[in-house]
Protein backbone atom coordinates (compact mmCIF):
# COMPACT_ATOMS: atom_id res chain seq x y z
CA UNK A 1 0.00 0.00 0.00
CA UNK A 2 1.35 3.43 -0.38
CA UNK A 3 0.26 4.98 2.62
CA UNK A 4 2.96 2.66 4.31
CA UNK A 5 5.55 2.66 1.80
CA UNK A 6 9.02 4.08 3.35
CA UNK A 7 9.53 6.15 0.62
CA UNK A 8 6.25 7.80 0.36
CA UNK A 9 8.07 11.50 0.75
CA UNK A 10 9.89 10.64 -2.01
CA UNK A 11 9.46 12.73 -5.13
CA UNK A 12 9.16 11.21 -8.50
CA UNK A 13 12.24 12.76 -10.07
CA UNK A 14 14.06 11.56 -6.41
CA UNK A 15 13.37 8.23 -7.00
CA UNK A 16 13.84 8.28 -11.10
CA UNK A 17 17.38 9.80 -10.30
CA UNK A 18 18.26 7.02 -8.00
CA UNK A 19 17.29 4.74 -10.79
CA UNK A 20 19.58 6.26 -12.96
CA UNK A 21 22.22 5.41 -10.76
CA UNK A 22 21.37 1.39 -10.83
CA UNK A 23 19.16 1.67 -7.38
CA UNK A 24 17.22 -1.31 -7.51
CA UNK A 25 15.02 -0.01 -3.91
CA UNK A 26 14.20 2.80 -5.86
CA UNK A 27 12.70 0.63 -8.22
CA UNK A 28 10.75 -1.24 -6.06
CA UNK A 29 9.74 2.26 -4.28
CA UNK A 30 8.48 3.50 -7.56
CA UNK A 31 7.02 0.27 -8.45
CA UNK A 32 5.01 0.20 -5.26
CA UNK A 33 3.74 3.71 -5.68
CA UNK A 34 2.33 3.14 -9.12
CA UNK A 35 1.87 -0.39 -10.33
CA UNK A 36 -1.32 -0.75 -9.15
CA UNK A 37 -2.19 2.45 -12.16
CA UNK A 38 -0.38 0.73 -14.97
CA UNK A 39 -1.94 -3.06 -13.87
CA UNK A 40 -5.67 -1.25 -13.66
CA UNK A 41 -5.66 0.55 -16.80
CA UNK A 42 -4.21 -2.82 -18.51
CA UNK A 43 -6.63 -5.37 -17.05
CA UNK A 44 -9.35 -2.95 -17.91
CA UNK A 45 -8.60 -2.95 -22.14
CA UNK A 46 -7.28 -6.25 -22.25
CA UNK A 47 -9.68 -8.17 -19.61
CA UNK A 48 -6.81 -10.77 -18.64
CA UNK A 49 -5.13 -10.63 -15.87
CA UNK A 50 -2.03 -12.70 -17.67
CA UNK A 51 -1.51 -10.12 -20.20
CA UNK A 52 -2.15 -7.43 -17.80
CA UNK A 53 0.74 -8.20 -16.04
CA UNK A 54 2.92 -9.17 -18.86
CA UNK A 55 2.14 -5.17 -19.64
CA UNK A 56 3.01 -3.97 -16.41
CA UNK A 57 6.34 -6.05 -16.32
CA UNK A 58 7.25 -4.54 -19.86
CA UNK A 59 6.78 -0.90 -18.69
CA UNK A 60 8.78 -0.90 -15.94
CA UNK A 61 11.25 -3.09 -17.66
CA UNK A 62 11.58 -0.07 -20.07
CA UNK A 63 11.56 2.58 -16.85
CA UNK A 64 14.39 0.16 -15.29
CA UNK A 65 16.40 0.36 -18.64
CA UNK A 66 15.41 3.72 -19.64
CA UNK A 67 14.95 6.15 -16.54
CA UNK A 68 15.32 9.30 -19.24
CA UNK A 69 12.57 8.28 -21.05
CA UNK A 70 10.58 9.74 -18.26
CA UNK A 71 11.25 13.75 -17.02
CA UNK A 72 9.08 16.31 -15.22
CA UNK A 73 8.70 17.81 -18.81
CA UNK A 74 6.58 15.17 -19.51
CA UNK A 75 4.11 15.83 -17.46
CA UNK A 76 2.87 13.74 -14.14
CA UNK A 77 3.97 10.83 -13.66
CA UNK A 78 0.33 9.27 -12.64
CA UNK A 79 -0.78 10.40 -16.05
CA UNK A 80 2.32 9.60 -18.08
CA UNK A 81 2.31 5.92 -17.11
CA UNK A 82 -1.49 5.80 -17.06
CA UNK A 83 -1.37 6.76 -21.25
CA UNK A 84 1.68 4.78 -21.65
CA UNK A 85 0.11 1.48 -20.26
CA UNK A 86 -3.29 2.30 -21.78
CA UNK A 87 -1.14 2.58 -25.28
CA UNK A 88 0.83 -0.59 -24.68
CA UNK A 89 -2.47 -3.00 -23.60
CA UNK A 90 -3.90 -1.50 -26.76
CA UNK A 91 -1.06 -2.51 -28.56
CA UNK A 92 -1.21 -5.88 -26.88
CA UNK A 93 -5.24 -5.81 -27.63
CA UNK A 94 -4.41 -5.39 -31.51
CA UNK A 95 -1.76 -7.73 -31.54
CA UNK A 96 0.70 -5.16 -32.71
CA UNK A 97 4.27 -3.60 -31.71
CA UNK A 98 3.76 -0.65 -29.68
CA UNK A 99 3.24 2.16 -31.66
CA UNK A 100 5.08 5.05 -29.93
CA UNK A 101 8.35 4.84 -28.04
CA UNK A 102 7.70 5.75 -24.10
CA UNK A 103 10.24 8.54 -24.56
CA UNK A 104 8.22 10.53 -27.44
CA UNK A 105 5.07 10.87 -24.87
CA UNK A 106 4.51 13.69 -23.17
CA UNK A 107 0.95 14.46 -21.13
CA UNK A 108 -0.38 17.51 -19.68
CA UNK A 109 -2.46 17.40 -16.83
CA UNK A 110 -3.16 20.90 -14.75
CA UNK A 111 -3.88 18.53 -11.32
CA UNK A 112 -1.82 17.51 -8.67
CA UNK A 113 -2.05 13.40 -9.12
CA UNK A 114 0.77 12.61 -6.46
CA UNK A 115 -1.23 11.45 -3.39
CA UNK A 116 -3.75 8.99 -3.56
CA UNK A 117 -6.52 11.23 -2.36
CA UNK A 118 -5.68 14.10 -4.63
CA UNK A 119 -6.50 11.41 -7.49
CA UNK A 120 -9.22 10.00 -6.04
CA UNK A 121 -10.94 13.27 -5.58
CA UNK A 122 -10.22 13.86 -9.63
CA UNK A 123 -11.42 10.69 -10.19
CA UNK A 124 -14.55 11.27 -8.50
CA UNK A 125 -14.57 14.25 -10.92
CA UNK A 126 -13.97 12.51 -14.22
CA UNK A 127 -16.49 9.24 -13.65
CA UNK A 128 -18.90 12.21 -12.74
CA UNK A 129 -18.66 13.48 -15.64
CA UNK A 130 -18.83 9.81 -17.56
CA UNK A 131 -22.06 9.42 -15.74
CA UNK A 132 -23.43 12.82 -16.64
CA UNK A 133 -22.96 11.70 -20.38
CA UNK A 134 -25.36 10.63 -23.02
CA UNK A 135 -24.73 6.81 -23.10
CA UNK A 136 -23.71 6.81 -26.93
CA UNK A 137 -21.43 9.23 -26.03
CA UNK A 138 -19.51 7.87 -23.28
CA UNK A 139 -19.88 4.51 -25.37
CA UNK A 140 -18.08 6.08 -28.18
CA UNK A 141 -15.35 7.48 -26.00
CA UNK A 142 -15.34 4.53 -23.98
CA UNK A 143 -15.03 2.16 -26.93
CA UNK A 144 -12.19 4.07 -28.60
CA UNK A 145 -10.31 4.57 -25.53
CA UNK A 146 -10.72 1.49 -23.99
CA UNK A 147 -10.99 -0.81 -26.89
CA UNK A 148 -8.88 0.58 -29.03
CA UNK A 149 -11.27 0.81 -32.31
CA UNK A 150 -10.91 3.55 -34.55
CA UNK A 151 -14.15 5.62 -35.67
CA UNK A 152 -14.67 3.73 -39.02
CA UNK A 153 -15.09 0.40 -36.81
CA UNK A 154 -16.98 2.18 -34.19
CA UNK A 155 -19.33 3.49 -36.92
CA UNK A 156 -19.73 0.18 -38.42
CA UNK A 157 -20.05 -1.57 -34.90
CA UNK A 158 -22.90 0.69 -34.05
CA UNK A 159 -24.24 1.49 -37.46
CA UNK A 160 -24.23 5.26 -36.96
CA UNK A 161 -22.30 7.59 -39.52
CA UNK A 162 -18.53 8.27 -39.53
CA UNK A 163 -19.32 12.19 -38.77
CA UNK A 164 -21.41 11.50 -35.86
CA UNK A 165 -19.10 9.33 -34.21
CA UNK A 166 -16.22 11.76 -34.43
CA UNK A 167 -18.55 14.64 -33.43
CA UNK A 168 -19.70 12.37 -30.04
CA UNK A 169 -16.21 11.51 -28.99
CA UNK A 170 -14.78 15.15 -29.60
CA UNK A 171 -17.85 16.28 -27.39
CA UNK A 172 -17.22 13.81 -24.92
CA UNK A 173 -13.80 14.83 -24.27
CA UNK A 174 -14.61 18.47 -24.41
CA UNK A 175 -17.06 18.13 -21.33
CA UNK A 176 -14.82 16.09 -19.31
CA UNK A 177 -12.37 19.00 -19.63
CA UNK A 178 -15.06 21.18 -19.21
CA UNK A 179 -15.76 19.73 -15.68
CA UNK A 180 -12.09 19.19 -14.69
CA UNK A 181 -12.04 22.62 -15.01
CA UNK A 182 -14.68 23.98 -12.84
CA UNK B 1 -13.14 28.71 -38.63
CA UNK B 2 -9.20 28.92 -38.46
CA UNK B 3 -7.35 25.26 -39.10
CA UNK B 4 -6.91 24.43 -35.77
CA UNK B 5 -10.35 24.89 -34.91
CA UNK B 6 -11.24 22.50 -38.02
CA UNK B 7 -8.41 19.92 -37.27
CA UNK B 8 -9.98 19.86 -33.84
CA UNK B 9 -11.96 16.79 -34.10
CA UNK B 10 -9.05 14.91 -35.89
CA UNK B 11 -7.02 15.89 -32.65
CA UNK B 12 -9.10 14.35 -30.58
CA UNK B 13 -9.59 11.14 -32.55
CA UNK B 14 -5.59 10.94 -32.73
CA UNK B 15 -5.04 11.18 -29.05
CA UNK B 16 -7.40 8.63 -28.92
CA UNK B 17 -5.28 6.64 -31.81
CA UNK B 18 -8.56 6.04 -33.20
CA UNK B 19 -7.78 7.91 -36.76
CA UNK B 20 -7.34 5.76 -40.03
CA UNK B 21 -3.48 5.44 -41.48
CA UNK B 22 -4.20 7.75 -43.90
CA UNK B 23 -5.69 10.82 -41.68
CA UNK B 24 -3.07 9.99 -38.86
CA UNK B 25 -0.24 10.29 -41.39
CA UNK B 26 -1.88 13.46 -43.08
CA UNK B 27 -2.17 15.11 -39.22
CA UNK B 28 1.47 14.00 -37.93
CA UNK B 29 2.47 15.94 -40.72
CA UNK B 30 0.34 19.51 -39.41
CA UNK B 31 1.93 18.65 -35.93
CA UNK B 32 5.44 18.47 -37.31
CA UNK B 33 4.91 22.07 -37.98
CA UNK B 34 2.21 23.66 -35.48
CA UNK B 35 3.19 24.07 -31.58
CA UNK B 36 -0.55 25.29 -30.74
CA UNK B 37 -1.87 21.84 -32.03
CA UNK B 38 1.01 19.87 -30.46
CA UNK B 39 0.45 21.79 -27.23
CA UNK B 40 -3.14 21.06 -27.49
CA UNK B 41 -2.06 16.98 -28.35
CA UNK B 42 -0.26 17.38 -24.44
CA UNK B 43 -3.70 18.64 -23.18
CA UNK B 44 -5.90 15.90 -25.04
CA UNK B 45 -3.63 13.47 -23.86
CA UNK B 46 -3.63 14.77 -20.05
CA UNK B 47 -7.70 14.78 -20.22
CA UNK B 48 -7.16 10.89 -21.53
CA UNK B 49 -4.41 9.64 -18.89
CA UNK B 50 -7.59 11.08 -16.17
CA UNK B 51 -10.18 8.78 -18.14
CA UNK B 52 -7.59 5.81 -17.73
CA UNK B 53 -7.05 6.55 -14.12
CA UNK B 54 -10.88 5.99 -13.27
CA UNK B 55 -10.43 2.31 -14.06
CA UNK B 56 -8.01 2.66 -10.61
CA UNK B 57 -8.89 -0.23 -8.19
CA UNK B 58 -7.18 -3.88 -9.11
CA UNK B 59 -3.75 -4.47 -7.50
CA UNK B 60 -1.34 -6.80 -9.38
CA UNK B 61 -0.75 -9.82 -7.83
CA UNK B 62 2.06 -10.16 -5.49
CA UNK B 63 4.13 -12.50 -8.03
CA UNK B 64 4.49 -9.71 -10.71
CA UNK B 65 6.42 -7.82 -8.07
CA UNK B 66 8.85 -10.67 -7.23
CA UNK B 67 8.53 -11.24 -11.32
CA UNK B 68 10.08 -7.62 -11.73
CA UNK B 69 12.94 -7.48 -8.84
CA UNK B 70 14.19 -10.90 -10.48
CA UNK B 71 14.50 -9.25 -13.65
CA UNK B 72 15.90 -6.06 -12.71
CA UNK B 73 18.14 -7.82 -10.24
CA UNK B 74 19.69 -9.83 -13.26
CA UNK B 75 19.85 -6.81 -15.56
CA UNK B 76 21.66 -4.63 -13.48
CA UNK B 77 21.74 -1.13 -15.39
CA UNK B 78 25.62 -0.70 -14.46
CA UNK B 79 27.25 -3.69 -14.56
CA UNK B 80 30.89 -3.42 -12.83
CA UNK B 81 33.82 -3.82 -15.46
CA UNK B 82 36.44 -6.48 -14.40
CA UNK B 83 39.49 -4.25 -12.60
CA UNK B 84 42.00 -3.68 -14.46
CA UNK B 85 44.09 -5.01 -11.96
CA UNK B 86 42.89 -8.37 -12.40
CA UNK B 87 43.47 -8.47 -15.82
CA UNK B 88 46.88 -7.13 -15.24
CA UNK B 89 47.98 -10.35 -13.14
CA UNK B 90 47.38 -12.58 -15.92
CA UNK B 91 50.81 -11.02 -18.31
CA UNK B 92 51.64 -12.48 -21.31
CA UNK B 93 55.12 -13.54 -19.74
CA UNK B 94 53.48 -15.64 -16.59
CA UNK B 95 51.10 -17.59 -19.44
CA UNK B 96 54.29 -17.93 -21.75
CA UNK B 97 56.52 -19.70 -19.20
CA UNK B 98 60.09 -18.82 -19.36
CA UNK B 99 62.01 -20.29 -22.83
CA UNK B 100 65.07 -22.76 -21.67
CA UNK B 101 67.79 -23.00 -24.27
CA UNK B 102 69.91 -21.28 -26.98
CA UNK B 103 69.82 -17.81 -28.81
CA UNK B 104 66.52 -18.34 -29.68
CA UNK B 105 65.19 -18.58 -26.49
CA UNK B 106 67.11 -15.02 -26.18
CA UNK B 107 65.82 -14.00 -29.17
CA UNK B 108 62.21 -15.15 -27.51
CA UNK B 109 62.90 -13.03 -23.96
CA UNK B 110 63.97 -10.21 -25.73
CA UNK B 111 60.46 -10.44 -28.02
CA UNK B 112 58.56 -11.01 -24.73
CA UNK B 113 60.33 -8.01 -22.82
CA UNK B 114 58.92 -6.18 -26.10
CA UNK B 115 55.16 -7.33 -25.61
CA UNK B 116 55.25 -7.24 -21.77
CA UNK B 117 56.18 -3.75 -22.25
CA UNK B 118 53.75 -2.87 -24.71
CA UNK B 119 50.65 -5.23 -22.38
CA UNK B 120 51.85 -2.75 -19.45
CA UNK B 121 51.04 0.74 -21.61
CA UNK B 122 48.09 -0.41 -23.22
CA UNK B 123 47.06 -1.62 -19.67
CA UNK B 124 47.99 2.43 -18.39
CA UNK B 125 46.16 3.34 -21.52
CA UNK B 126 42.88 1.00 -20.69
CA UNK B 127 43.46 2.24 -17.08
CA UNK B 128 43.44 5.83 -17.74
CA UNK B 129 40.65 5.77 -20.39
CA UNK B 130 38.09 4.51 -17.16
CA UNK B 131 39.46 6.63 -15.16
CA UNK B 132 38.17 9.21 -17.40
CA UNK B 133 34.98 7.48 -18.20
CA UNK B 134 34.68 7.01 -14.81
CA UNK B 135 34.78 11.06 -14.00
CA UNK B 136 32.57 12.17 -17.03
CA UNK B 137 30.07 9.47 -15.65
CA UNK B 138 30.22 10.91 -12.50
CA UNK B 139 30.16 14.81 -13.96
CA UNK B 140 26.95 13.50 -15.92
CA UNK B 141 25.31 11.83 -12.64
CA UNK B 142 25.95 15.16 -10.98
CA UNK B 143 24.80 17.24 -14.00
CA UNK B 144 21.73 14.94 -14.12
CA UNK B 145 20.74 15.30 -10.36
CA UNK B 146 20.84 19.18 -10.89
CA UNK B 147 18.79 19.32 -13.81
CA UNK B 148 16.30 17.05 -11.87
CA UNK B 149 15.93 19.17 -8.80
CA UNK B 150 15.51 22.77 -10.91
CA UNK B 151 12.76 20.75 -12.66
CA UNK B 152 11.27 18.88 -9.88
CA UNK B 153 8.03 20.28 -9.67
CA UNK B 154 7.80 18.91 -5.97
CA UNK B 155 10.96 20.90 -5.37
CA UNK B 156 10.47 24.08 -2.89
CA UNK B 157 11.47 26.79 -5.24
CA UNK B 158 12.25 30.31 -3.01
CA UNK B 159 12.77 33.34 -4.05
CA UNK B 160 14.76 35.72 -1.88
CA UNK B 161 14.17 39.49 -1.97
CA UNK B 162 15.27 42.95 -0.46
CA UNK B 163 13.63 43.16 3.09
CA UNK B 164 10.03 45.10 3.36
CA UNK B 165 9.92 44.85 -1.15
CA UNK B 166 7.24 42.59 -2.42
CA UNK B 167 7.96 39.77 -4.53
CA UNK B 168 7.57 41.06 -8.39
CA UNK B 169 6.84 38.43 -10.98
CA UNK B 170 10.40 37.56 -12.74
CA UNK B 171 12.02 35.20 -15.74
CA UNK B 172 15.01 33.41 -16.56
CA UNK B 173 15.49 32.69 -19.68
CA UNK B 174 18.65 30.58 -20.82
CA UNK B 175 19.05 29.80 -24.60
CA UNK B 176 21.57 27.88 -26.37
CA UNK B 177 20.70 28.48 -30.37
CA UNK B 178 23.42 26.35 -31.58
CA UNK B 179 21.70 23.37 -30.16
CA UNK B 180 17.81 25.12 -30.17
CA UNK B 181 18.00 24.65 -26.36
CA UNK B 182 15.79 26.89 -23.90
CA UNK B 183 14.86 26.36 -20.51
CA UNK B 184 12.87 29.40 -18.93
CA UNK B 185 11.81 29.88 -15.31
CA UNK B 186 9.46 32.17 -13.84
CA UNK B 187 8.37 33.23 -10.52
CA UNK B 188 5.76 35.25 -8.72
CA UNK B 189 3.43 35.17 -11.53
CA UNK B 190 -0.09 36.14 -10.64
CA UNK B 191 -2.79 33.73 -10.89
CA UNK B 192 -4.03 33.22 -14.28
CA UNK B 193 -7.64 34.69 -14.70
CA UNK B 194 -10.11 32.13 -16.25
CA UNK B 195 -9.57 31.02 -20.01
CA UNK B 196 -6.23 32.47 -20.14
CA UNK B 197 -2.24 31.38 -20.50
CA UNK B 198 0.86 32.91 -20.30
CA UNK B 199 2.88 32.46 -23.39
CA UNK B 200 6.91 32.65 -23.85
CA UNK B 201 8.12 34.22 -26.90
CA UNK B 202 12.01 34.70 -28.31
CA UNK B 203 12.31 37.69 -30.12
CA UNK B 204 14.73 37.24 -32.97
CA UNK B 205 17.80 39.34 -33.45
CA UNK B 206 16.42 39.93 -36.89
CA UNK B 207 13.89 41.78 -36.07
CA UNK B 208 11.01 39.03 -37.69
CA UNK B 209 8.04 38.40 -36.05
CA UNK B 210 8.48 36.59 -32.61
CA UNK B 211 8.17 32.93 -32.26
CA UNK B 212 6.41 31.28 -30.09
CA UNK B 213 8.31 29.38 -26.98
CA UNK B 214 6.26 27.80 -25.11
CA UNK B 215 2.30 28.25 -23.10
CA UNK B 216 2.24 27.07 -19.56
CA UNK B 217 0.32 28.00 -16.24
CA UNK B 218 2.38 28.56 -13.10
CA UNK B 219 1.81 26.40 -10.51
CA UNK B 220 -0.02 27.99 -7.15
CA UNK B 221 3.19 29.85 -5.73
CA UNK B 222 3.35 31.16 -9.25
CA UNK B 223 6.67 29.48 -10.59
CA UNK B 224 6.68 27.73 -13.86
CA UNK B 225 9.60 26.17 -15.96
CA UNK B 226 9.93 25.34 -19.80
CA UNK B 227 12.10 23.32 -21.04
CA UNK B 228 12.89 23.04 -24.80
CA UNK B 229 10.34 23.70 -26.60
CA UNK B 230 10.35 23.33 -30.40
CA UNK B 231 11.94 26.28 -32.07
CA UNK B 232 13.13 26.51 -35.29
CA UNK B 233 17.15 25.94 -36.21
CA UNK B 234 19.96 28.44 -35.62
CA UNK B 235 17.47 31.74 -34.62
CA UNK B 236 19.22 34.29 -32.81
CA UNK B 237 17.68 35.99 -29.87
CA UNK B 238 17.45 39.26 -29.31
CA UNK B 239 15.15 39.11 -26.44
CA UNK B 240 12.66 37.04 -24.62
CA UNK B 241 8.94 37.92 -23.31
CA UNK B 242 5.83 36.38 -21.24
CA UNK B 243 2.42 37.31 -22.56
CA UNK B 244 -1.05 36.96 -20.84
CA UNK B 245 -3.02 35.16 -23.67
CA UNK B 246 -6.44 33.49 -24.39
CA UNK B 247 -6.00 30.19 -23.78
CA UNK B 248 -8.20 29.27 -26.81
CA UNK B 249 -7.12 30.21 -30.61
CA UNK B 250 -3.77 30.31 -32.25
CA UNK B 251 -0.83 30.44 -30.14
CA UNK B 252 1.15 31.57 -33.15
CA UNK B 253 1.48 35.28 -32.72
CA UNK B 254 1.20 37.63 -29.72
CA UNK B 255 -2.34 38.75 -29.22
CA UNK B 256 -2.40 39.38 -24.95
CA UNK B 257 -0.53 41.78 -23.04
CA UNK B 258 2.94 41.24 -22.01
CA UNK B 259 3.98 40.19 -18.44
CA UNK B 260 7.25 40.33 -18.24
CA UNK B 261 10.04 40.62 -20.50
CA UNK B 262 13.93 40.39 -21.11
CA UNK B 263 16.33 43.30 -19.29
CA UNK B 264 19.46 42.09 -21.93
CA UNK B 265 22.68 40.07 -20.30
Amino acid sequence: MPSADPNAMTSDMALVTAIRSGDQGAMKALYDRYSSIVYSVALRVLQDTGAAEDVLQDIFMQLWRNPGAFDASRGNMAAWLAVIARNRAIDALRRRRPEDDIEEVAVSVEHDLVSEADRSRIMDKVRGALQAMPAPQRSALEMAYFEGLTHSEIAGKTGEPLGTVKTRIRAGLLSLRKVLAA
Amino acid sequence: MSVHEQLAEELALYALGALDDAERQKLEKHLEECVSCRRELELLRGDLSLLALTTAGPQPPARARQRLISAIAAEPRLPAAAPASERQQRSWWTASGWPALGWAAVGLVLVGIGLLWQNSTLHQNLASLRAQFADQGSKLEQANQTVATLLDPEAMKIELVAVGNKPQPRGKAIYQRRNRNLIFFASNLPPLPAEKIYELWLFPANGRAPIAAGLFKPDARGSATVVNPPLPADVEAKNFAVTLEPESGSHESPRGTPVIVGVGE
